[in-house]
């Protein structure tokens, strides 16, 4: 096991390494850069800004450098001294804006993930042992409506529903009079009160899934003849069900599970839009279009990084779970 | 003599109306070993599960009783108690236990084998946890367990088969149940661990006084283990008696088609076997009358197939439903045929011809990879040196414990490895020899036409996305100029010559049972006309009364086209029977190698001597003094000095550590043991042993 683990580790290296030259070239090789779209904005304003001007600037921010040695001063200063550079439209180094909308981002993520278990493993465990029964079909049916509807949508009949009904405030994660407070309990409880709508949201489509991949892995594992041998032995229908089926139809959905962390760090722009969100998705859009190059690097930098670190955690866990690749691996 | 169990009228219905089990009348003496036997697909699973009540979705009883007496002389209806209700979890694993075929499947992976076994045990009895593994190790001890301390903390990845089945019948006896079930428990292993467990059950219950129910389809590990026998076929029991009885006078001609059709070693092994004709039909085909009667030989129209059959007592408990021997005795003749001898006469194998195929110093190695980059860390030898001939129109037999490299052998000879060194020559003695191993471009196509190969698993063998034609005449599609039409006419003529219908060419191989499925890949290997055919455990998977009709085609179609064959496998009793002569395998190298007859009758090599001890069935006789061969097939990975079997020979001096023992002998008899001239070493008697059919 703890080879195994080294390893694994070991392997996540490199695979963060291309992760960060290939988060900084998306943004740094494509035609124009900051001061481009500064001119551009300037000229649409009737302003002309001489070329002189542009070079100056490109020359302050480094810009004219060539793109590895761009990419090598932002990472190590990232690796080194945590500095992820400087927001041109914010006029704040990078890291004071990320931090924040980061922290509240994996907040948002993990509360929906630990939604979608807490809704979906026992739906999908009820389906798969009563399969063909009224609350199968029920759960299957509410299921596909889950992954038909669009987030966007239900984020918006969800705000509409708990506006109109419960007088709600609805958008945001904070309430106005918390938005710029430091942390404090209050806060913290505020922030609790606005989680769920999105978590909610955020987590349906998730759900869905994860309950079509429970059942139908339970449903394979139901039959084996291990289950016979367990039932053979005289143990109850409930334990056998939690000790042998159960376990075993995990695995899948363990490693299935990083997908769908993936998608909700990244799927989740369009609802932060819609709902007023303080999370990641709409700055990164945001720096995508003023092509704020450190800021959006280091957006789909630390994406990354969490989607690497989600791997890395489900195959731990996958290894915890399973001897079989404890043993035969490590 | 009292019953254990007595099962009344017990129906079984499958998807709401198939019978598998169609009014079972069995009982199950106390303290005593009841075999039940018969093909797959007569329910006899079923019958063991409905015991438990553990039968699978959408399987359940429909009638009858299944009656436990229970120790305080109370009886219980196993049939009539609901599955999960209490009582019948306290039966399960405590009164009743079962163990199965397959161990790798029975057992979880996800846990320790000590796991499973200690919870076998709390289930029915409070324990402490230190108990319980206490409890649990030293039934590990029981069973034989090889340090079972430690084995305690494994998976069951990390076991070999033999260690597999022992951990189970450690989880099946750990409450010491009045009654075992065991389910094939030794198909899935090698002879000689089979031999052991076969023991080990038989000690067990000698020991405890527990009544074993134990289900096969092997009439040899019946004579070995057996007190009763039960003979069952679609669902009902057709004859039952006390093994000797049934076995040395059998009446009902399910059994004797069964044991006529065994490949055995008593008597004259190369007489050709009998098969039952067709196969089981699936219950829901169940013909009227008496259900055997479309297969068989004593068959009266206007009698058998309409009348159904009731049971007739012969003697004081041997059972047999037969209208032969019924109120309407005096209409048959009870002759048996005649097993029809092989059709055509067998090429001449002419003394001093060239052989075939000569294989000279083959080794084959895999490397094994470790670490983090995998680099190469040892060899796993898995062909070591082997040098053999193989002369037209013969079968020469390869023998061995799985592990032994007899796979890896045939399919580098066919190709399917690269060989590391060596040579291996064909010579057809039409066109010059060629050597496989540097054959190149037209030449190497052409041994792929000449050399084929019929593979075990004749469902995973068979692409299920190709029809039958397309299987058949793939190997000419793609060497040579066939047109259409050729390919056609050729997959017909093929079809008809394996026993299929010519119409089956549409069709896809699901559409086909596993005998039949042999048959087709069988015509796929003959498609191209080979000169040589490599049959790796082609018959392992089958009944036994299809394996002998596959056999015995195999034969008729060797001696029609002039075949010769390289056939792998690890029974003795088909090796036996199909072989000219006989190579013994072990840890990569060959240890014997010689006529059949000298094989068996004379064997020179320990490893011999008990692989041909193992074989089930001949210990009628049950004398104490037997060979049982402990221990596995070394790690191939190791360097070994000496001879490989030392470790696990009887036999074995320090100078057989020494040494590495030679090939030698005569030419037809070749062994390698330093020790070969001074032992007698003991051989097939040739005697009948086990009467019959």
């Amino acid at each position: 096991m703890g080879s195994f683990m080294l390893r694994r580790i070991i392997y996540v290296i490199p695979a963060l390494i291309a992760v960060s030259l290939i988060s900084f070239l998306v943004i740094a090789i494509p035609p124009g850069d900051y001061v481009t779209r500064l001119a551009e904005t300037s000229a649409a304003a009737g302003d002309v800004m001489p070329m002189a001007e542009q070079d100056a600037m490109r020359r302050a921010y480094g810009l004219d450098l060539p793109i590895m040695v761009q990419y090598w001063h932002w990472i190590s200063g990232v690796v080194l001294r945590g500095d992820f550079g400087y927001s041109f439209s914010f006029n704040l180094p990078v890291k004071d804006v990320i931090w924040p909308r980061l922290g509240l981002t994996l907040v948002l993520s993990v509360a929906s993930l630990l939604f979608i278990w807490v809704i979906a493993i026992p739906i999908g465990i009820y389906s798969a042992v009563r399969r063909y029964s009224a609350g199968d079909y029920l759960a299957t049916f509410l299921g596909f409506l889950g992954l038909a509807i669009p987030n966007f949508l239900l984020a918006l009949a969800v705000m509409y529903l708990a506006f109109a009904w419960f007088g709600m405030n609805v958008g945001g994660l904070f309430s106005p009079q918390y938005l710029e407070a430091p942390w404090s309990w209050d806060r913290v409880v505020d922030l609790l009160n606005h989680l769920w709508l999105p978590m909610i949201v955020l987590g349906t489509a998730g759900t869905a899934s994860v309950i079509r991949i429970i059942r139908a892995n339970l449903m394979d594992e139901l039959h084996k003849p291990y289950v016979t041998a367990a039932r053979a032995k005289g143990k109850g229908e409930f334990g056998l069900l939690m000790k042998y089926p159960l376990r075993h139809a995990l695995n899948p959905f363990v490693s299935g599970q990083n997908d769908i962390f993936v998608e909700i760090v990244s799927g989740g722009t369009i609802v932060a839009i819609v709902m007023g969100l303080q999370t990641t998705g709409p700055l990164l859009l945001d720096a995508l279009r003023t092509q704020d190059m450190y800021m959006a690097a280091s957006f789909i930098l630390m994406l990354s990084v969490l989607v690497v670190i989600g791997t890395l955690l489900s195959d731990l866990l996958l290894a915890w779970l399973d001897p079989r690749i404890r043993y035969q691996q490590g | 003599m009292d019953n254990l169990i007595e099962i009344r009228d017990l129906r079984i219905t499958f998807a709401q109306s198939v019978e598998v089990v169609a009014g079972l009348d069995l009982d199950i003496p106390a303290g005593k070993t009841l075999c039940l036997v018969g093909e797959s697909g007569c329910g006899k699973s079923v019958t063991a599960k409905a015991i438990l009540q553990v039968i699978d979705h959408p399987g359940r009883i429909t009638g009858g009783a299944i009656k436990l007496r229970q120790p305080d002389g109370k009886v219980l209806d196993i049939a009539a108690t609901k599955s999960s209700s209490p009582i019948m979890r306290d039966v399960r694993g405590a009164d009743i236990a079962m163990i199965h075929q397959e161990p790798m499947t029975f057992l979880s992976p996800l846990y320790t084998i000590g796991n499973q076994i200690s919870e076998a045990l709390t289930l029915h009895r409070k324990v402490s946890r230190a108990d319980a593994r206490a409890e649990g190790i030293r039934m590990l001890e029981q069973v034989g367990m090889p340090d079972p301390a430690r084995r305690y903390d494994s998976y069951t990845f990390q076991l070999s088969g033999g260690q597999r089945q022992r951990a189970m019948i450690a989880m099946a006896l750990i409450n010491r149940p009045r009654l075992l079930i065991a389910d094939e428990p030794t198909t899935a292993l090698d002879v000689t661990t089979q031999a052991n467990i076969l023991d080990l059950l038989a000690q067990l219950q000698r020991d405890t006084g527990m009544a074993v129910l134990f289900i096969t389809h092997d009439l040899g590990v019946v004579a070995e283990i057996a007190d009763e026998i039960a003979v069952m076929y679609l669902g009902k029991i057709v004859e039952r008696g006390p093994v000797n009885e049934v076995l040395r006078n059998p009446k009902h001609p399910y059994t004797r088609g069964l044991l006529a059709s065994m490949p055995r070693l008593d008597g004259d092994f190369k007489a050709p076997l009998k098969a039952i004709p067709g196969m089981v039909p699936p219950p829901a085909l169940r013909p009227t009358g008496c259900s055997f009667h479309p297969r068989c030989e004593w068959a009266l129209a206007g009698l058998c197939n309409t009348i159904p059959v009731l049971e007739t007592q012969l003697g004081t408990d041997h059972m047999v439903a037969c209208h032969a021997y019924g109120s309407e005795a005096g209409k048959f003749s009870r002759t048996p045929l005649r097993a029809a001898a092989i059709s055509a006469t067998p090429v001449r194998k002419a003394a001093g011809t060239e052989p075939l195929l000569s294989v000279r110093d083959l080794h084959k190695h895999f490397p094994i990879r470790a670490g983090f980059f995998q680099r190469k860390v040892g060899a796993l030898r898995a062909v070591n040196d082997v040098s053999l001939d193989i002369y037209p129109g013969e079968t020469l037999g390869l023998v061995g414990e799985s592990g032994c490299g007899k796979s890896t052998l045939g399919q580098t000879i066919v190709g399917l490895h690269q060989a590391d060194s060596g040579a291996i020559r064909f010579a057809d003695g039409v066109r010059e020899p060629v050597d496989l191993l540097t054959a190149r471009g037209a030449e190497a196509r052409r041994m792929r036409t000449d050399i084929r190969m019929i593979f075990q698993d004749p469902t995973g063998s068979l692409n299920p996305r190709m029809r039958v034609r397309d299987i058949i005449g793939e190997v000419l599609q793609v060497n040579g100029r066939h047109s259409a039409a050729d390919i056609e006419a050729r997959v017909q003529t093929l079809l008809k010559r394996v026993g299929l219908s010519p119409d089956y060419a549409e069709r896809y191989p699901h559409a086909f049972s596993g005998g039949q499925r042999q048959r087709i890949a069988i015509a796929r290997a003959l498609a191209s006309e080979p000169r040589l055919v490599i049959a790796d455990e082609a018959v392992s998977a089958l009944d036994v009364s299809v394996q002998t009709q596959i056999i015995n085609m195999m034969k008729d179609l060797q001696a029609e086209m002039g075949l010769t064959y390289l056939f792998v496998s690890h029974d003795l009793g088909v090796i036996a029977n199909i072989s000219d002569r006989v190579a013994v395998m072990y840890a990569g190298r060959i240890v014997e190698i010689g006529t059949t007859e000298a094989i068996f009758r004379n064997p020179r090599h320990p490893y011999t001597e008990a692989l041909l001890a193992a074989i089930p069935g001949r210990g009628v006789t049950r004398n104490d003094n037997r060979v049982r061969l402990g221990g596995h097939v070394p790690d191939a990975s190791q360097q070994l000095s000496g001879c490989a079997f030392a470790d696990r020979c009887r036999y074995a001096l320090p100078a057989c550590r020494a040494i590495e023992p030679q090939l030698q002998g005569a030419l037809d008899h070749r062994y390698a043991c330093i020790r070969a001239d001074e032992l007698h070493l003991r051989a097939v008697t040739g005697k009948p042993e086990l009467v019959g059919a």
